[in-house]
């Protein structure tokens, strides 16, 4: 393990990959601001760069993305009250209000150092928890996995649906159908293809998360452009305050942070959960820890009910790595935007990562800390000037988005099919966006297509047909009964509980 | 049950779906794979019913958060200029080449989307995509078709 910590480090810090950390959160922090554009959008923006860098370059600039991505929505949130990204909007609960009273810039510099702590003390939960489930995970067997698999998609169906469940799930069947396409893998027989040769190597993972994330996002915003209540409600960007903490405010974060991060990873981990329950899930435990002075200052401005939340997403944001990285599921749909890359540079995420690939794993674990403390100094002082980027128009934006789209695509296939079937598919999951049918499950079941149906497979021969495989081993049954529970309480949820 | 655009995609999906199946149901695999527990088909077949089954559920349940779009404050026509333009792009990007059909699509939208500063404009297509083409094709070694450049000698 110390050697493979001391590969992480060397190859963390070599000048490429410091570069790339320092250029992701640059570039995270600018698109994550922009509202609209999360994490998943920043990452599916930088995938056509990754082409030109070895893997553990690649990831670690992804990685630098995604914190920076989370940190930029933050400042969207504290600012002008728009969420980047679902994880940053408690943030604004407290963040904006602080904001109004003329200390956007205090709450700018809270909001970096709790990120910086969560983010910091989570990736050393990750550190020291990775290489051990690992280790736990290598007695996993397909069935174990198909479960893993079923649970994910109906996990992040349950939790990213806000209520409209049968939507995410029939968006896991669609993005489950859209990864069936192409020649099968074993027996190398075309399904769906329709006869052209376009599509026998199947739909390509950047094509999708580029139509139905960064395409899609743009002719939202253009589709609702005379909406009224999108309407983003600007203060200064020029005057935002001092961003020096007092003696008191830093007392409080204190006592904050370590329960937050503790919080935040532990829900990171879980599949489906994320940063954006973690920061709710925070804000209101937190709210149950404060006396009874500083409860009434929750909503109204408050440091704790602005640094609980930003703690905990970051921490959640590391927790979400130790399944992809360890059983190469991943929890969320920007770790599965991740999983496609990886799988898109010949990486196997899994159990085995860490011995085949051990400066992957450890570079993107070390990068990590190494991208929150890039974060805190290159991006603190620069909030001032980086707040000016809310202030570009979408005259330019738009376009910009939908040329790095048709580029990604271009320099990947150098074919007009793809290009026009990402335009088709970027137009289909605008119209479902515009009726509140969520994208990150179809992303994670695309992503996961291929994975379930060799597990699947597996277990079906070895079981000689017999679907009993679902509940023979303790393992795999105690899965099935945990995807039986969230079923049962989101249909419960969904079409009962309202009525009583 | 009341008709609403959620209904109407679900019933598409299920459309879809059932198509789905049917087409799963052609696939032709190996004679000796017919009778295995496990071939080609058989996990599309199972996504088919799953689709059918969870989009015929949103249709016949009702609605407990139906989804209010306001038509009047959509803009179909800009959204369906835009995409033409893309397709346009996705079309020429091949045929005339990176360079110049990038930064034409670029001037047009920026225009087409409200922009009236051609400084900015020019800056922002021309200069950009050379800067940009120069990055991936230069520095990074990513190679950038473009027929028209190469026409010219400027690119190898």
């Amino acid at each position: 393990m110390i050697e493979g910590i001391l590969i992480g480090i060397k190859t963390a810090l070599s000048f490429q990959n410091l570069l790339m950390v320092m250029i992701g959160c640059f570039a995270g922090t600018i698109i994550g601001m922009l509202p609209g554009l999360g994490p998943m959008t920043a990452i599916a923006l930088m995938i056509p760069i990754t082409y030109g860098f070895d893997p553990a370059t690649g990831l670690i600039l992804m990685a630098g993305v995604y914190y920076g991505a989370v940190f930029g929505g933050s400042t969207s949130s504290i600012l002008i009250n728009a969420p980047g990204v679902p994880g940053t909007v408690a943030t604004s609960f407290d963040g904006y209000p602080m904001a109004q009273q003329g200390k956007a810039g205090k709450a700018l510099a809270i909001a970096a150092y709790s990120s910086f702590a969560g983010g910091t003390i989570a990736a050393i939960f990750l550190l020291i928890a990775a290489p051990s489930l690992s280790k736990v995970s290598l007695s996993f067997r397909s069935p174990d996995y198909f479960g893993l698999m079923i649970l994910g998609l109906t996990a992040v169906a349950a939790f990213s649906s806000k209520g409209n469940f049968l939507k995410a799930m029939m968006m896991c069947v669609f993005g489950l159908m859209l990864a069936s396409v192409g020649q099968d893998t074993l027996s190398d027989i075309p399904r769906f293809t329709f006869n052209t040769m376009n599509l026998s190597d199947g739909i390509s993972f950047v094509l999708v998360v580029m139509a139905t994330f960064a395409m899609s996002e743009a002719l939202t915003i253009i589709l609702k452009g005379n909406d009224p209540t999108k309407a983003a409600k600007q203060i200064s960007l020029t005057e935002l305050g001092s961003i020096k903490l007092d003696k008191s405010e830093t007392k409080k974060m204190v006592k904050t942070i370590p329960r937050s991060s503790i919080l935040g990873f532990i829900v990171g981990v879980l599949p489906g959960a994320g940063a954006t329950i973690a920061s709710f899930l925070a804000y209101g435990m937190e709210r149950n820890f404060v006396d009874e002075e500083e409860k009434q200052k929750f909503g109204k401005g408050s440091v704790q009910g602005l640094s609980a939340p930003e703690t905990a997403n970051n921490a959640a944001c590391s927790g979400a790595f130790v399944p992809l990285l360890t059983l190469g599921i991943p929890g969320s749909g920007t770790t599965a935007v991740m999983l496609g890359a990886l799988l898109g540079f010949g990486i196997q995420p899994g159990p085995r990562l860490y011995e085949t690939n051990p400066e992957i794993f450890w570079s993107v674990i070390m990068s990590m800390y190494i991208g929150m403390v890039v974060l805190l100094i290159l991006n603190l002082p620069l909030i001032p000037y980086i707040a000016r980027i809310l202030a570009v128009p979408r005259t330019f934006l738009i376009p910009m988005i939908l040329f790095f789209s048709v580029t990604g695509i271009y320099l990947m296939s150098f074919n007009n099919f793809d290009i026009f079937l990402m335009i088709g598919i970027a137009v289909v999951a605008t119209i479902l966006r515009l009726y509140d049918f969520p994208m990150p499950p179809l992303i994670l079941a695309f992503v996961l297509g291929g994975l379930m149906e060799e597990n699947l497979r597996r277990s079906l021969l070895i079981s000689d047909g017999s679907w009993s495989f679902l509940w023979d081993r303790p393992l795999t049954l105690c899965i099935m009964l945990v995807i039986i529970s969230i079923v049962s309480w989101q249909m419960y949820s969904s079409f009962f509980k309202k009525k009583l | 049950m009341k008709i609403n655009s959620v209904k109407i995609i679900s019933l598409l999906f299920f459309v879809l779906s059932a198509f789905y199946l049917y087409t799963a149901h052609q696939i032709q695999v190996f004679s000796f794979d017919e009778n295995a527990p496990f071939n080609a088909k058989t996990f599309p077949i199972y996504l088919g019913y799953a689709g059918m089954f969870f989009s015929g559920l949103k249709l016949v349940l009702p609605d407990q958060k139906p989804v209010e779009v306001d038509a009047k404050y959509l803009e179909f026509k800009k959204t369906t200029l835009l995409v033409l333009a893309v397709i346009f792009y996705g079309f020429t990007i091949l045929k005339v080449g990176f360079f110049l059909s990038t930064s034409l699509f670029l001037v047009f939208s920026y225009y087409f989307l409200g922009e009236r500063r051609w400084k900015l404009i020019l800056i922002f297509s021309f200069p950009f995509v050379a800067i940009f083409m120069y990055l991936l094709h230069g520095v990074l070694q990513v190679y950038l078709r473009d027929p028209l450049l190469k026409y010219i000698g400027i690119m190898g």
